[in-house]
């Protein structure tokens, strides 16, 4: 049968020349159409942001290690917390797996050979580096204090920071979000190769559909709502702060209506990836395949319904927070099917567990217990005891950190081989794997507990019977901090020194394992045409499974 | 009074409604488990049994099945439905104070908490209340926005500016509590916290009498009313007054020029001193200057205070009861408010 990418294990694409080779100038890069070149670009960039982040996080628990604010003064610690926040959310997360692994991969999958909109791609990867130079400047000018959530009238009326800049430099961010997500669902809707139905697509794809709705229909709101504190801060008009004649609660509706789809923006991606890795290392079709699919669609509108379970206590209508708490009850339902899809998509598989289904599985973990928590803190009266204790800091990394991160580890670790045609040590990487999922629970499931005891968030100083689960919980960013370095530390290994990757590592069928690693700028040698259906692992789709079973063999003996 | 245990996994409880939020947690630790155990257990035993024998197999193809799929929406919804209803019953005993609640004033300010008694005592981060008597913060604040949060009590509430925010609980057990402010509010937003003493009533009585704080809020507001802002020129209730009449007005409704009509509630008052022309009574003319700017909080609190003792059968007790007749043990304010 005559189709693309009828390859066997162990072969080495014809392909001599590739996307990383094809023009070696740094102009050959920076006017680049290439959506694979583009990721790279932007995997740079978001790891630079994610290690400014990470420098914050680890001097907060270093603060917290005791009870006093004795390393930072409590201003200092104000701006650490904030900066942490800013750079991470808007810096790391929201792009991280979009722009990095979804500019990647999404044309491979659906065999294109770019994005439909290239010049559009390029711009946002600008946009975003404009408004990261933009905060960045305003961080070594003196930095913020607002918290990331930019609160008002703090933030318009009473903060002396560099609200403003800070401002500036996301508004601006949020461009780069909304040409993405263009980008994204133009090409999912029109590139689709000949064969590559709706429901032949990998659900990587799907969870990236879900996100673009969010990046368009969202963006802009937050866009606005930064927009409106400028003019209060510059021009003094009542909008937020009464004492103007605004309204404090208008900015809070505002900024979550936007903030809360943007958790989604965080955490769908991830479930995207997490599907991949199931299916792909149980060598099984995913369990409810339309189930799957159709419950990240359904996370991103039901996602946008619910912003008010923020504001439980903020003196909003006691049956307005009845409506939030009760939407917020029936968005957990997706991510439950989604649960329950993964755990039978392993029943009666051949899994393996290389680095990549280790953080498949780590994700299922933790993001049981950040679902959960979720749960706790959308019941109303739990709400109000939890909501701005370390209740809230502990859930939302477990669904941002348990969630993307280790996702985005889990995607990054799967796609190397084919982004840069290397292979990293298997072994490192399990041991890394190991020592994240260690590290991060002893970070933040104390955090839980101290949230019920009942320490405040965003606290420099706390009373002192607290002491000891904060000292595990900083014990645990430790472990968590070393987890997080050592990939930096083989990847480069892998780029220098590393064995070069066959184009089909593991043997699968998805359309990125059938072109070269790394692949040519165009892609495919020849325009794919897609007659088998997703995650089929039988030897009829063009997968030369007795060979690579030969050569399995011979490798062992 | 703190848990000598090495480490502290739970806060005391020491209002009515404390346990109804730890069930909650309870209930919801119990759900969790339900679901998580089996889920991981699945993990588990699938990833050893069905474990990678032979490189490259091609296990059997299952595409789903719609009767898992069902039960796995269907039973999630209804467990979530029933974690959403007890949420709520407990939301609705936390927020609804009950009427015979003595009422505490309560203002926010970087950074530091400023409360008053209705008998005229005034603490700053410092809150002495009786045990078993309901008590009902009312709270607003100068600048930014706080919030009290008193984890021993399992209550938190904003304070927002420019507006009147409320919380109520009734203490169980006497002691010193935690009270942190738990709205980011700048520089020393993690030095605003203060403690709660909670006091048998004949403590409290004393505490009350050893304190005597000069003015009651009620004796406040008249003396602006009647002498400083000059507002009876006006509003003192002749039959030829240009203001509306304020006796019996609290928590009565009113109807406005153009058609609305409002409750005359705290927020109501407040709004009318500051932003007269917002909410003109019908038959008056909108001629009434505003007070914005001339009047702090405390005063603000004071007129309101006023303004309600001119409704005495609608307004909360404002003297201390001689001592707490019932104090209610577990959970029948709770069922009050539920109705």
């Amino acid at each position: 049968m005559e189709t693309v990418g009828a390859i066997e294990a162990g072969s080495y694409g014809t392909a001599k020349l590739n996307y990383l080779n094809n023009g070696s100038t740094l102009r050959s890069w920076l006017l680049t159409k290439d959506h694979k070149r583009i990721a790279i670009m932007y995997l740079i960039s978001v790891s630079v942001f994610f290690l400014m982040g990470g420098l914050y996080a680890a001097t907060i628990r270093l603060e917290l290690l005791t009870p006093a604010s004795d390393l930072l003064e409590t201003g200092t610690y104000n701006k650490v917390f904030t900066q942490h926040g800013i750079l991470m959310v808007f810096f790391f997360l929201i792009p991280s797996i979009p722009a990095v692994l979804g500019n990647f991969l999404i044309p491979i999958m659906i065999g294109a050979k770019d994005l439909a909109l290239p010049r559009i791609n390029l711009l946002s990867l600008y946009i975003y580096w404009i408004g990261g130079a933009i905060t960045l400047w305003a961080l070594m000018q003196g930095g913020v204090d607002t918290g990331w959530t930019f609160y008002t009238p703090y933030s318009t009326t009473f903060s002396n920071t560099y609200v403003l800049a800070v401002g500036v430099g996301i508004f601006i961010n949020g461009f780069s979000s909304i040409l993405t997500g263009v980008n994204f669902l133009v090409t999912i809707h029109t590139m689709r190769a000949p064969g590559m139905t709706w429901f032949r697509m990998p659900l990587f794809v799907w969870a990236h559909y879900a996100v673009s709705l969010i990046f368009v229909l969202g963006t802009p709101v937050v866009a606005i709502t930064l927009l409106l504190v400028a003019i209060e801060r510059v021009a003094h008009v009542g909008i937020f702060d009464p004492a103007l004649g605004g309204d404090p609660i208008l900015f809070q509706h505002m900024f979550w209506f936007y903030s809360h789809p943007a958790v989604y923006i965080m955490v769908l991606p991830g479930m995207g990836i997490v599907s991949e890795l199931i299916a792909n290392f149980a060598r099984k079709r995913i369990f409810g395949y339309e189930f799957v699919a159709f419950s990240s669609i359904g996370l991103a509108v039901f996602g946008f319904l619910v912003w008010g379970h923020h504001m439980f206590v903020s003196g909003q209508s006691m049956y307005a927070s009845l409506v939030f708490s009760f939407l917020t009850m029936v968005v957990a339902i997706p991510s439950a099917i989604k649960m329950f899809n993964w755990t039978a998509t392993l029943y009666q598989g051949s899994i393996s567990f290389d680095t990549p289904m280790l953080y498949g599985l780590a994700f299922m973990g933790l993001f049981l217990i950040g679902g959960f928590t979720g749960l706790y803190l959308g019941a109303l009266g739990l709400n109000v005891h939890l909501t701005d204790t370390y209740f809230v800091i502990g859930h939302f990394h477990y669904v941002m950190v348990g969630g993307q991160v280790i996702a985005y580890l889990g995607g990054l670790h799967y796609w190397w081989p084919k982004m840069t045609g290397k292979m990293y040590s298997e072994f490192w990487g399990r041991v890394a794997a190991m020592l994240i999922f260690v590290g991060f629970n002893l970070t933040f499931f104390p955090q839980l507990i101290l949230g019920y005891l009942g320490m405040p968030r965003r606290y420099a100083a706390y009373p002192p019977e607290m002491q000891v689960l904060n000292i595990f919980s900083s014990a645990g960013a430790s472990v968590l901090g070393v987890g997080l370095t050592m990939p930096v530390f083989y990847f480069i290994h892998s780029l220098i020194k590393g064995k070069p990757a066959p184009d089909n590592p593991w043997l699968l069928p998805g359309l990125e394992w059938r072109t070269s690693s790394p692949p040519p700028t165009e892609n495919f040698d020849k325009p794919p045409v897609v007659t088998w259906e997703i995650y089929d692992f039988g030897d009829e789709n063009g997968l030369d499974l007795e060979a690579a079973r030969r050569e399995a063999a011979t490798v062992n003996a | 009074m703190q848990d000598s245990s090495f480490v502290q996994l739970f806060p005391e409880q020491a209002s009515t409604f404390a346990w109804q939020v730890d069930a909650l947690y309870g209930y919801l630790i119990l759900v969790s488990l339900v679901f998580s155990v089996p889920i991981i257990f699945a993990m588990f035993y699938f990833s050893i049994k069905y474990r990678e024998r032979e490189k490259y197999a091609v296990p059997k193809e299952i595409h789903g099945s719609m009767v898992l799929e069902t039960l796995w929406s269907v039973i999630p919804f209804f467990v979530s439905m029933s974690v959403f209803i007890t949420g709520a019953i407990v939301y609705f005993n936390q927020y609804t104070p009950p009427d015979d609640a003595m009422e505490i004033y309560v203002v926010g300010k970087q950074w530091m908490w400023k409360f008053q008694h209705q008998t005229g005592q005034r603490e700053i981060n410092d809150l002495h209340v009786p045990v078993g008597r309901n008590v009902k913060l009312v709270m607003t604040t100068e600048d930014v926005i706080h919030s009290v949060y008193i984890p021993a009590f399992r209550t938190k509430a904003d304070a927002v500016p420019g507006r009147y925010t409320y919380a109520w609980f009734n203490a169980t057990k006497p002691g010193k509590y935690h009270l942190f402010c738990t709205e980011y509010c700048g520089l020393n937003h993690s030095g605003m916290i203060g403690t709660v003493y909670v006091m048998e009533p004949g403590d409290f009585d004393n505490w009350l009498s050893g304190n005597s704080g000069g003015e009651t809020p009620v004796q406040v507001g008249k003396d602006l009313f009647e002498n400083k802002l000059g507002c009876a020129s006006c509003h003192a209730g002749g039959p030829q007054q240009r203001g509306a009449k304020l006796e019996g007005l609290f928590n009565t409704e009113v109807h406005l020029v153009g058609g609305g009509t409002a409750i005359a509630d705290e927020d109501y008052i407040r709004n009318s001193i500051l932003n007269p022309a917002s909410q003109v009574v019908e038959g008056y003319q909108p001629i009434m200057p505003t007070f914005k700017g001339q009047v702090t909080e405390e005063q603000l609190n004071g007129l309101v205070a006023y303004i309600k003792s001119l409704s005495p059968n609608a307004a909360a007790a404002p003297a201390p009861a001689p001592a707490a007749k019932k104090p209610e043990e577990k959970a029948p304010a709770a069922n009050k408010a539920t109705k």
